[in-house]
């Protein structure tokens, strides 16, 4: 059976990590700019599991647990913040977040 | 690559770190069974857990003359980390102190728990030495000081501080971890030792690698503040808690300067004349841009941030020389920058208890109103400024003389003419602390006695620095040689 070439792998992971970056760039709201963050870790994933998959050994496997896990409770910490923000300013825009400048 | 086989014995190295597990579930518990009234205590009880784990460290956890990987090669066991771990401890420490009289995060458990988190994190990321617990320790260290410097829920500011740090924080690090993957794609390790002998000799293409470093640095610049990677640290400043302003300004500043001096060192020596260059200009801007912006401002929080952005400035000139001193000068300078900084968030915390503002304004006349204040004041803003015979002067002595003996005077001289911007907007500063009067004179600032124990700790120590630099020095390079 023929497998898809890592190469290829690392070509999406890429295109994932870009749009993410993107996202966190260009979009103004708060939850879109986490949604683009988790895409980023994701595709830092991809190429973890690409890659422990070519060498034939589990660290690259391993790794991707650990990212899954820190992203788990960076989820948690980072709604309760915004949750928070909400409660003060009815709005979870980060142009309206502004009271900090100079 | 072989490791060192586990044994119980091993289990002592990180002997302080469980000690301060056990703190952090002690301070939960209290919290829980004794009254609002006696809660004050759990913030004394954090200083003498974060005491005891430095007395552990120093008894049962020091380095073997091997420095050997432990735990599977997931930890390196060497002068570096001891060094820095004994900083972290100290600098919770002091922060613990400053924060059990402070409204809205004394009497609660929480707050102590968390920031003892943020410490043990910090240990391992000094410690690290394979890209998953180095990813580990550095998300356990972020994700409790974006809890922290959110802490204060009923204060807008303090919410949106701990949002933007905590967006800002999530980006870099996961750019950072895009980087550790292509690391791992390209030789198949995660063991930054390791990596290091895979990549030697030029197997993997220069160009890959160099686009690796570079996602690499995004997230250590983030965390040691440095320019273009420093947008956050004026907001996060001014809106987080005034104690996690200062823990956040010298031991998350200093664990990200841990882990970029181990990874830039140990797994990147072969491409140093690419990345060499590249941080002393990455250091040019971040002192310049520090010190010319913190001429601005009228809040002394945001003041003391942007003083902060420039100081990493000047550690990363040590790291720029590419040498064991340099490396040594860096260590030394930010033993110095600790301890300095946290005498001069101390008054800032103590004056704004009854001032009620942050504002540099309304600073006036606090030589009449408290002179042990304004003192300390005046102790802390010199040694940052880099005045002789405090501790800031020798950081700089050293930082500077090792730039000119690699060869970078140009480098130093920026430094210095940096020095001396520095130095102008710390004395407006001691200006209006010491000439300038206000109509509340005569009313004095009450400094409890476990804030006058920490100041006079930190302010014994930037004297100790300054005058008798010698054996630290040693010391920062002893710590420095396990690298090289």
């Amino acid at each position: 059976m023929q497998s898809v070439p890592t190469v290829y792998y690392v070509a999406l992971s890429a295109i994932l990590f870009t749009l993410g970056v993107l996202g966190v760039l260009l979009r103004r709201n708060a939850l879109i700019i986490f949604m683009s963050i988790e895409l980023m870790l994701n595709s830092a994933n991809l190429v973890f599991v690409a890659f422990a998959r070519e060498f034939g050994q589990q660290a690259g496997q391993v790794f991707v647990f650990f990212v899954m896990t820190v992203a788990a409770a960076e989820v948690a910490v980072g709604l309760a913040l915004i949750v928070t923000i909400f409660r003060a300013k009815r709005s979870i825009n980060v142009d309206d977040i502004n009271q900090l400048k100079g | 690559m072989t490791f060192n086989p586990f044994n119980p014995q091993t289990l002592l190295a990180i002997l302080p770190e469980i000690a301060l597990v056990v703190v952090a579930a002690l301070v939960m518990g209290l919290d829980v069974v004794w009254p609002e009234s006696r809660r004050r205590s759990l913030g004394l009880l954090t200083a003498g857990g974060f005491g005891l784990a430095a007395g552990l460290a120093l008894i049962f956890a020091q380095p073997p003359a091997d420095h050997p990987l432990i735990f599977g090669g997931m930890m390196r066991h060497d002068g570096l980390a001891f060094f820095f771990r004994l900083m972290f401890i100290f600098s919770g420490m002091i922060v613990a102190l400053l924060s059990v009289d402070s409204a809205g995060v004394a009497r609660k458990g929480e707050y102590y728990a968390v920031m003892i988190g943020a410490v043990i994190g910090m240990n391992f990321m000094a410690a690290a030495a394979d890209l998953i617990m180095l990813y580990l320790a550095l998300e356990t260290t972020s994700i409790a000081l974006y809890l922290l410097a959110g802490f204060l829920r009923e204060d807008d500011k303090s919410a949106e501080a701990g949002l933007k740090y905590f967006l800002f924080g999530a980006f870099t690090s996961a750019i950072t971890l895009y980087g550790f993957s292509l690391l791992y794609g390209f030789t198949g390790q995660t063991n930054l030792y390791s990596l290091s002998a895979a990549l030697l000799g030029g197997s993997v293409p220069i160009g890959s690698l160099l686009v690796a470093l570079l996602l690499v640095l995004v997230g250590f610049g983030f965390k040691v503040s440095a320019v273009p990677f420093h947008f956050w640290s004026p907001d996060v400043y001014e809106g987080a808690p005034t104690p996690i302003t200062a823990f956040i300004s010298v031991a998350s500043k200093a664990a990200g300067f841990a882990v970029l001096l181990r990874v830039m060192l140990v797994v990147f020596p072969d491409i140093e004349r690419y990345w060499g260059p590249l941080i002393a200009v990455i250091s040019i801007f971040t002192m310049t841009l520090g010190n010319t912006l913190a001429l601005a401002q009228r809040n002394i929080k945001r003041l003391l941030a942007y003083s902060s952005i420039a100081q990493a400035g000047y550690a990363l000139i040590g790291l720029a020389a590419l040498s064991q001193t340099g490396v040594a000068a860096a260590i030394f300078y930010l033993l110095t920058y600790t301890v300095t900084n946290l005498v001069t968030f101390g008054v800032v915390i103590l004056a704004s208890r009854v001032i009620g503002s942050d504002e540099i304004a309304d600073y006036a006349g606090l030589s009449r109103r408290s002179p042990g204040l304004a003192l300390a004041f005046l102790v802390g803003l010199l040694s940052l400024g880099g005045m002789p015979p405090l501790a800031g002067f020798f950081g700089k002595f050293f930082i500077f003389m090792a730039a000119i003996e690699a060869g970078l005077v140009w480098l130093a001289v920026i430094g210095v003419l940096n020095a001396i911007i520095g130095l102008y907007y710390y004395l407006t500063v001691l200006k209006v602390v010491y000439l300038y009067r206000s109509e509340r004179d005569h009313e004095t600032i009450p400094v409890p006695r476990a804030y006058a124990l920490a100041l006079g700790l930190c302010a014994a120590a930037v004297i100790v620095l300054g005058t008798a630099a010698a054996p630290w020095f040693g010391w920062a390079t002893n710590a420095a040689s396990s690298l090289f």
